[in-house]
């Protein structure tokens, strides 16, 4: 009867461990984040300040919206913004990791930043027909690597 | 901020670090100090500010440490000084949550704080090094009562999850077998003649000598099971009293499997300067520094006030500020100088007229992203259960830190420990996430290290600082090349307004930062007056 009991306890265990797990997607790692496509991206990295509803927010300042934003009518000044960052926002070029640095600095890929714009451009009451093309985002930053090192 | 390698990562760069560390460490310097984990305050103790011309008036923006600290000491010195500040409390990122607390982050989520009476959580700055004088001089003048803070807890864990089944170690095996396995292929290699190109006859026995002590080893040079071993790494059966007394050595993990772990990059954790015992807080939260500066201050601070713009002219500096509860009329406040302490990432949104080069520095610089989640349970189970008074465990799962509270040791009741400290990619993760699945995630992971998350978790509160609506941000990110290009021109005294904060300093995030750029920043501000005037 112990036994059984025991192995009940076992069997609820795994189930609610899995229950658990499934009911939340998991995070990406600077490996896995390579995989995410734009609108992932969008969820995982840009809302945290745009905002879920990518209405941005105000408070001593504002994060811009990314719906109803005269800027977004350029493609290229988006990805300029992601590739290099502007004001507090960070940089999100392809680099190789600053080894003074205490941690890493997350990354996308040429691919993921057209995605991502192609995305925004495209939703939240976006009608932007003109997508951005990975070649075009390479284009703006030649000097940069294309692939993180090891 | 964190240990220069708080996360458990996977290269073999750490390693070849660790070992450059404990044998040295000097090619560690550079590295460090890039982002001024090893610059050393450079507090001399007050600067005193004679000869204040008689009603000159200083406005200063925000009510940080380095707001305050400019205030207090421009106050003192005869100054007639007001200060804005956006919130509705003083201390800005010098901050305590408590139960009763309402914090609201941009995007309107909203979280009460359901701690009980004495837990808190410090969603920013947590800990004082020893050698930061400024901030701890400032903690004697304030009355403020500091007690230790632990870094460094050998019976903590290191755990990964791809290592030893997900099982979490202590710190201590992990440490022991580390260095004892070391000392080991040292003192062979030394033996076997290898070193002799490099090393005298003389030297080479001093260092066997040293290598037995530092790593355990036994007469052989060897590190094995046994007293030695296990008064370093633990016991099986620790040594007790009467007839149950005599202990059981425990058993030294391989040298490979401590290696594939990756479980010694974690081993750094308190060798960075920053992070050397003894590190302080202030008892009841780091909060209770700012809340002083406030009270000191009181009738100077203006709360609610968030700045909308920024003019100078000959005559002084005329800041406009609106009612941030109830936007819409525009109050200005006018003096002859204005120190601005208001955070890059915001401040590169408000109009000021300075010199072009002032704005570059001021728009150039990117703002860390940092998430802390505090977690209350039902009792103090790390120290009923598992023996952990204070220190931190490091982990490869996201939440990447579990931090215990350094105060309160060893009572009965409730307790509330860090759950998670991110940085990176984990941080703009549970950025993006609402408050309450960041806390549920986080109880989630951590119950995967302990247990008892799931029995003892009542609740929990989530801060991440790109969502601050006082910051939009952790902490000025600035790199060699930045500072290169913009550091000096962001310090300047630009005709009447002039610069403070962690983001004009070698120490950024840290508290110590703040408080010399204030201190530096007056005593050239208080000449520049003295000597008759703006620039």
């Amino acid at each position: 009867m112990k036994q059984l009991l025991s192995m009940l306890a076992l069997f609820l265990a795994c189930t609610g461990a899995a229950v658990a797990q499934s009911a939340d997607k998991p995070l990406y790692t600077y490996a896995s984040l390579a995989n995410a496509k734009g609108e992932a991206v969008f969820h995982a990295i840009c809302q945290g300040c745009h905002m879920p509803d990518a209405k941005g927010a105000t408070g001593a300042g504002t994060y811009p919206a990314l719906t109803g934003n005269p800027k977004l009518a350029s493609p290229q000044y988006m990805a300029a913004v992601i590739l290099f960052g502007r004001h507090d926002m960070p940089s999100f070029v392809m680099r190789h990791s600053d080894p003074g640095n205490f941690f890493e600095d997350a990354t996308l890929t040429d691919a993921q930043i057209a995605d991502v714009i192609n995305y925004v451009r495209t939703h939240f009451g976006n009608h932007y027909t003109n997508n951005i093309a990975a070649a075009e985002v390479a284009a703006m930053h030649p000097q940069t690597i294309t692939a993180k090192q090891p | 901020m964190q240990g220069e390698d708080s996360r458990l990562s996977m290269t073999r760069r750490d390693l070849l670090r660790l070992i450059g560390l404990s044998a040295g460490g000097a090619a560690m310097y550079a590295a460090m100090n890039r982002l001024g984990h090893a610059a050393e305050s450079p507090y001399q103790g007050t600067p005193v500010l004679q000869g204040a011309p008689r009603g000159t008036t200083v406005l200063i923006l925000g009510a940080g440490l380095a707001g305050m600290v400019a205030a207090y000491e421009l106050r003192q010195a005869g100054y007639k000084v007001q200060v804005l500040e956006y919130n509705h409390r003083p201390g800005g990122r010098n901050w305590t949550l408590r139960g009763g607390d309402t914090y609201t982050e941009l995007g309107g989520f909203t979280q009460h704080c359901r701690f009980d009476r004495g837990l808190y959580l410090n969603p920013g700055p947590w800990r004082i090094p020893y050698h930061h004088r400024g901030l701890l001089d400032y903690c004697k003048k304030l009355r403020i009562p500091l007690e230790p803070f632990v870094q460094i807890n050998h019976n903590a864990y290191l755990h990964s999850a791809k290592a030893f089944g997900g099982k979490p170690q202590r710190f201590r095996a992990i440490n022991a077998d580390y260095r004892g396995h070391v000392a080991e292929l040292l003192s062979k290699t030394t033996q076997q003649g290898k070193l002799d190109t490099q090393v005298t006859k003389e030297d080479q026995a001093l260092l066997l000598d040293s290598l037995r002590r530092w790593g355990a080893l036994d007469k052989n040079y060897a590190y094995v099971a046994g007293a030695r071993a296990s008064n370093r790494r633990g016991y099986d059966k620790e040594p007790g009293g009467g007839l149950s007394a005599k202990p059981t050595d425990s058993q030294p993990m391989q040298l490979h499997d401590v290696l594939r772990s990756h479980l010694w990059s974690g081993l750094n954790d308190g060798e960075g300067y920053e992070f050397q015992t003894t590190l302080l807080q202030p008892v009841g939260g780091m909060g209770r520094i700012g809340e002083a500066f406030g009270r000191q201050l009181e009738g100077l601070i203006r709360y609610n006030a968030k700045v909308t713009a920024i003019q100078q002219d000959e005559g002084g500096v005329t800041v406009s500020y609106e009612d941030a509860r109830h936007p819409g009329a525009v109050h200005t406040a006018h003096a002859d100088w204005c120190i601005c302490t208001i955070p890059l990432s915001i401040l590169a949104q408000i109009p000021m007229n300075v010199s072009t080069a002032m704005a570059d520095a001021i728009g150039a610089v990117p703002y860390a992203a940092s998430v802390k989640v505090g977690l209350q349970f039902k009792r103090r189970f790390w120290e009923e259960d598992e023996g952990i008074y204070g220190g931190i465990t490091l982990t490869d799962l996201p939440i990447n830190t579990i931090a215990y509270p350094s105060c309160d040791l060893n009572r009965p009741g409730k307790g509330v420990l860090l759950g998670a400290y991110l940085y990176g990619l984990d941080a703009y993760q549970f950025t993006a996430m609402n408050p309450d699945e960041r806390v549920r995630r986080v109880v989630e992971y951590g119950s995967q290290i302990h247990s008892q998350y799931r029995q003892e978790f009542e609740n929990g509160i989530a801060v991440a600082w790109h969502r601050a609506p006082f910051t939009l941000g952790c902490f000025a990110t600035w790199s060699d090349e930045l500072r290169a290009k913009h550091y000096e021109n962001l310090c300047q005294i630009d005709g009447r307004i002039a610069l403070a904060g962690e983001h004009a300093s070698y120490l950024p995030a840290w508290q110590e930062g703040a408080v010399t750029s204030a201190l530096d920043l007056i005593t050239r501000i208080h000449q520049r007056v003295v000597a008759g005037g703006a620039a």
